[in-house]
């Protein structure tokens, strides 16, 4: 389940859980460590303790042999749980059983000679000492059954794991409220932005959420920001072009309006002139518009490259009849005596509208001149009209959008050289503007060639 | 009635102008911010068609500027720029209409009549002389339960006496107001529309002043 209140859940009981066995097991461990420890003690003592109590004739050993079964063993001695029950048993070194306490088993305790031993009689563990006594020819066993030492680890252990038990599910449900309170936040930005309408990009009050989510508010109203500053550039670029290409449309409906009214012939072909001239600029406003509007999308440098020669060519015999209609002509000179490539579609674009300001700049019979050099990983495409030239003071404002020169009379779209500007970015090239003393102008793009 | 055009679109500069003048109206066409201001100096102009957008400013300025001189001549704004709060602020700033593109022909003049009519403090659009009532959007006049056709250019030519009546309007200023038609203005171009007025008018209507221009005769004449 992909949930971190699910995950962080399951990881801080599971956890918990694991350390609380850890010290189950440890505390088992060692208690029955020490519990080992002390009573084997206690059973040596009590074996050399028999031992020498035969050894001084304290004990009648006639008298062991028959004494009754937990008989004297229990007089006047209240019997808990953890009651030792040391049993012992008195061999003769030749094998013979000369006595045994009332609670010993009938089998013998242990075929060992001397020390510890475990071993199972009739079914029960039992834990042996035995002592050899040289003097009296005896060996003495004694031995505790298991049953004591474990009955004591496991109550010790008892008492760890019962709270435990307890606690645990109480842990599991302060766990899961405090990973419900650490996520709400989370949770109130989730739903804040699911509630928010589609235009809203407004930044998210990141001041109440805490440290650990504020890095993804802010990371949110980044992207806000962004897409705002995208979407308002889309916006006024859709606003710009419904602008501009009202202006054609409302002069071809003013034509068509003095056409329809017009009282002689005249006037009527001078609007149906005026009407086409309007057609044709809308018609070259429309194409820039889309060239401009796909050099802002991402898909323009998908094109395939192509020789930089032979797209000045193609853009140059593309733009003969335009520039014929205005009686000028388009000379193209290649100085570059390499094959250069280049993205076609941007540069194609790019030239195309610095030719087209050539020729709408040029005056009746003049020449539009574009020479191709080759300069060291860059091709240099200057386009020389012989137009009044660009005034100095215009120059940085020029390639802004639907800027129009004041001397622009052919009533140009002003998208031109933004779109120039827009391929060149593209490109990674660059554009000079040089005005020549004796009139015309020169534009130089540079771009970088493979 | 003379209208200054300022429309930097050639091909919409030059439908309006035939438009309007087409409409009975005299239109004069600037391009610029720079020219329009020198048009404005000389005077003269019943009502300003106004582009925002132009090569050295926009129309906007120009409005201000002017209103803040105390020239309260009538001005239409036409923009491509018609959100209302673009509407909004071209109104706030002085002008007396606004129009967004593309438009009709017939509602840019019938706008500008209305503002030049509020202008001159008529409440009704005939303009009455002397027994002729003049309709100005369709050229007509009315006399003695008669409906007279004029022409553009008689119609020019009458629409200019009436703007001061009993004034005396010089041959020139009446060349003035017909310059601008494709055909030119032939020299006796304006005693040849003045002859056809008479004619449609009677003959006492318009007066000759020797030697200054033409009138309108005084009420009761």
């Amino acid at each position: 389940m992909n949930s971190v209140r699910f995950r962080l859940f399951i990881i801080l009981v599971a956890a918990t859980s694991l350390v609380w066995l850890s010290a189950f097991v440890w505390v088992q461990q060692s208690t029955r460590g020490k519990v080992e420890r002390v009573l084997d003690a206690r059973l040596a003592e009590a074996g050399q303790m028999v031992s020498s109590l035969l050894s001084d004739q304290r004990i009648d050993l006639n008298t062991i042999a028959v004494a009754p079964t937990g008989a004297a063993k229990t007089d006047g001695i209240l019997e808990t749980d953890y009651s030792h029950k040391l049993s012992c048993q008195i061999w003769s070194l030749n094998g013979a059983l000369v006595g045994s306490s009332g609670s010993a088993p009938q089998g013998k305790l242990t075929d060992r000679d001397t020390g510890f031993s475990t071993n199972v009689i009739d079914g029960e563990k039992w834990r042996v000492y035995s002592v050899v006594n040289e003097a009296l020819g005896m060996r003495i066993m004694v031995g505790d059954s298991y049953k004591v030492r474990d009955r004591l680890v496991e109550d010790v252990t008892r008492g760890l794991a019962l709270p435990a038990l307890l606690v645990l599910p109480i842990m599991a449900v302060l766990i899961l409220v405090s990973v419900q309170r650490g996520l709400a936040p989370l949770e109130r930005l989730a739903s804040a932005l699911s509630q928010r309408p589609a235009e809203d990009l407004s930044p998210v009050s990141v001041a109440p959420l805490p440290r650990e989510i504020k890095p993804m508010g802010d990371a949110l109203n980044g992207l806000f920001s962004r897409v705002t500053v995208m979407r308002d550039r889309e916006k006024s670029f859709t606003s710009f072009a419904a602008h501009e290409l009202k202006t054609p449309l409302a002069a071809i409906k003013t034509q068509a309006q003095v056409a329809a009214m017009a009282p002689d012939k005249d006037t009527r072909l001078r609007a149906l002139d005026q009407i086409q001239h309007g057609v044709g600029r809308a018609d070259r406003m429309v194409r820039q518009l889309l060239a401009l509007a796909s050099l802002d999308s991402d898909d323009a440098l998908d094109e395939s490259k192509g020789q930089v020669a032979k797209i000045i060519q193609a853009v140059a015999s593309d733009l003969a009849r335009t520039a014929a209609e205005k009686q000028v002509a388009i000379g193209f000179t290649d100085h570059s005596e390499a094959v250069m490539r280049t993205h076609a579609v941007l540069l194609s674009v790019a030239v195309r509208n610095v030719v087209e300001n050539a020729i709408h700049a040029s005056p009746v019979g003049a020449s539009v001149d574009i020479s191709l050099t080759n300069e060291s990983g860059r091709c240099h495409v200057s386009v020389h009209d012989m137009g009044p030239g660009i005034p100095a003071e215009e120059i940085p404002r020029i390639s802004a959008r639907f800027y129009r020169g004041k001397g622009a009379k052919e009533g140009g779209s002003g998208l031109g050289l933004s779109i120039v500007a827009a391929a060149l970015e593209r490109l990674g090239g660059d554009i000079s503007f040089q005005r020549h003393p004796e009139g015309g102008e020169t534009v130089t793009l540079m771009i970088p060639v493979d | 009635m003379r209208i200054l055009i300022v429309e930097d679109d050639e091909t919409l500069a030059d439908g309006l102008s035939v438009g309007l003048r087409l409409s009975g109206l005299t239109p004069e066409l600037v391009t610029t911010v720079a020219d329009a201001r020198e048009a404005l100096a000389h005077g003269g102009y019943s009502a300003i068609v106004l582009d925002i957008m132009l090569p050295d400013g926009t129309g906007l300025e120009l409005l201000s500027e002017l209103r803040s001189q105390g020239d309260n001549t009538p001005a239409l704004l036409l923009s491509a720029l018609d959100q209302t709060q673009d509407r909004v602020a071209g109104l706030d700033l002085g002008a007396d209409d606004y129009l967004g593109k593309p438009f009709d022909l017939a509602e840019v003049s019938a706008r500008l009549r209305a503002i030049v009519r509020r202008a001159e403090g008529r409440a009704e659009s005939f303009i009455r002389w002397n027994g002729l009532a003049v309709d100005p959007a369709r050229m007509t006049g009315h006399k003695d339960n008669c409906t007279i056709e004029f022409s553009p250019r008689e119609f020019t030519i009458l629409r200019a006496l009436l703007e001061r009546p009993g004034a005396i309007l010089s041959k020139t200023v009446l060349e003035d107001r017909l310059y601008g038609w494709q055909d030119g203005v032939e020299s006796n171009a304006v005693e040849v529309h003045i002859h056809k007025l008479r004619v449609k008018l009677g003959a006492g209507f318009i007066q000759t002043v020797r030697g200054a221009g033409y009138r309108l005769a005084g009420a009761g004449q």
